[in-house]
């Protein structure tokens, strides 16, 4: 039982549920058709099953089923809002408002938009993880167009105040653009109610395959267009071209028709156990920290720092058997911890000593135990070999010590 | 991520984890590397003052695998030799030994600032190194 392979990386992918599999499997062989075949049955029945699909899609969020176009995966859908409106919209101004906790899809994309003219607002973070309101109102002008905005953070799991931030979109006409990879199917999303006009998801984030995802684009009260990244056959409304994934596309609506109905309870079961898990490091071991608030966040994620104690050298003591990210990004030729957790004001000394725990559908009250067992265990092991664990205990002021930064 | 088999051995059975009384004269202690860069090494050896031998060496490290492996190894190879002998462990001796990717390279190259700072701490304390025009921080 020791032996077998625990995995808390759900916020990095989920594995497929095999409902989702199951679902997926004739459209492989017994219905190979292309969706855009109009004129024979194979067409025909890909047709039906990518229909069928957006409608259990649509009613995971809420939408009318005309709202999702189908994408590759939340990075696309990303980079198609953002590029999309920037190029739709470029007569009504250049400006756009983000976070500087986004995703690197969203970031990364604005600064490709930057070299096209785009003007960005990178609105910093509290303690907590959260932007502040005030700050996003202050930083909307004439030419603003759109404020991108992620609806939880993959790192950390904080949740943004998306419906303010839609009332003030609204009160300025501005189209609003919520990056929900970590959301949506999780717990219950509506983007018209929180007043979202374009919002990312996938589907590998929910259980269901990689290789697909959605983006929704609101079709009344504003109806909202976004000018096609990728050019060719007009599928999708014009707004994305390419053969449709149908068997991607039947795996990522049977996962949502499945979340619809069993997230709620997938998330109160997951909230307790991932309390259990902060609770039970807590007990066990002194200098632990939650990253970013616990008021607002995701039921299945939590990020820990462990004081004194290197986050990847910490995976070193359990990574045969416990799969987890760190926020110490050692193997990076730039030596830089996580910007998420920078931005949320840790020290790069605490941010080195991050563990994100993230649980899923499968994760079992068992394997949360051995989790406890083992990471204790390895955290007193590494704070053994720790110098400046040494120090802090002998009480030497650590700020103090002239480090020789390299 | 993919270690080697020598690094992931000094990490799971550290060899001479430990601490010396830094002022005991014939201590010399190197402290190198920040929290703030992910990676602390604190490398100390124990010098006999007749033979010039290190007698002993022990290490604490803040850091990954290949960081803890690069002390652990470095404290292996410093017992026995004198401080002529030590000055010119290298840190590409440590690479090729521990076979570290180009990313860790960093963390060999602590190791030997550890080596030479511990080595300097000794001769600074037992006034063998002139310090005229000696800055360091």
């Amino acid at each position: 039982m020791q032996s077998k392979k625990i995995y808390l990386d759900n916020n990095a992918t989920t594995p497929c549920d095999p409902r989702v599999i199951e679902a997926m499997l004739p459209y492989f062989f017994e219905h190979p058709g292309n969706a855009a075949s109009r004129s024979h049955p194979f067409g025909w029945e890909a047709e039906d099953a990518v229909d069928k699909a957006r409608k259990q899609i649509a009613d995971l969020i809420h939408a009318d089923d005309k709202e999702i176009i189908f994408t590759s995966g939340a990075t696309e859908s990303d980079n198609l809002a953002l590029k999309g409106v920037f190029e739709m919209y470029s007569r009504k101004g250049n400006h756009i408002i983000t976070a500087t906790t986004e995703h690197k899809a969203v970031l990364d994309s604005c600064k490709a938009l930057e070299k096209k003219g785009a003007e960005v607002t990178y609105l910093k973070v509290a303690e907590d993880g959260r932007i502040n309101l005030e700050e996003l109102e202050a930083a909307i002008k004439p030419s603003t167009i759109l404020v991108s905005i992620m609806w939880a953070n993959n790192e950390t799991g904080v949740i943004q105040p998306v419906a303010e931030i839609g009332k003030i979109c609204a009160k300025h006409g501005i189209l609003f653009m919520s990056d929900a990879t970590q959301v949506v199917g999780k717990i219950p999303v509506n983007p018209r109610e929180m007043g979202i006009h374009l919002m990312a998801f996938t589907s590998h984030k929910m259980y269901g395959p990689k290789g697909i995802g959605a983006l929704y684009v609101s079709r009344k009260d504003p109806r909202v267009k976004v000018t096609a990244q990728i050019d060719g056959g007009g599928h999708e409304r014009g707004m994305r071209s390419g053969t449709l994934n149908v068997p991607g596309i039947v795996g990522f609506g049977a996962a949502a028709e499945i979340a619809s109905k069993e997230m709620i309870q997938d998330a109160e079961r997951l909230s307790k156990l991932r309390d259990k898990l902060e609770q039970g490091f807590k007990e066990r071991l002194e200098e632990v920290y939650v990253n970013g608030s616990t008021e607002y966040r995701m039921p299945h994620v939590t990020n820990i720092s462990f004081k004194h104690v290197e986050g990847e050298g910490l995976m070193m003591t359990f990574n045969q058997k416990i799969a987890l990210s760190s926020g110490s990004a050692c193997t990076s030729a730039s030596l830089e911890p996580s910007y998420v957790l920078v931005a949320l004001g840790l020290g790069d000394d605490l941010a080195h000593s991050s563990l994100r725990f993230s649980l899923g559908r499968f994760t079992t009250e068992e394997e949360i135990d051995q989790t406890l067992d083992a990471i204790s265990a390895g955290v007193n092991h590494m704070r053994d070999l720790s110098p400046i664990w040494e120090m802090y205990k002998d009480g030497v002021d650590l700020n103090s010590v002239s480090w020789s930064a390299h | 991520m993919a270690y080697s088999e020598k690094v992931l051995e000094h990490f799971k059975n550290p060899r001479n984890v430990g601490t010396m009384d830094k002022d005991d004269i014939n201590v010399g202690t190197g402290l190198v590397g920040a929290p703030e860069c992910g990676d602390v090494m604190r490398l100390q050896i124990k010098v006999n003052p007749e033979t010039n031998t290190i007698e002993d060496a022990k290490f604490k490290t803040f850091g990954c695998g290949s960081a803890i492996a690069s002390s652990s190894l470095a404290t292996e190879w410093l017992k026995g030799k004198n401080i002529d002998e030590a000055m010119k462990i290298d840190n590409m001796d440590i690479v090729e030994e521990l076979a570290l990717p180009p990313v860790k390279i960093h963390c060999s190259v602590l190791a030997e600032d550890a080596i030479k700072s511990a080595i300097k701490d000794y001769q600074i304390k037992n006034g063998k190194l002139n310090l005229v025009a000696e800055t360091h921080s």
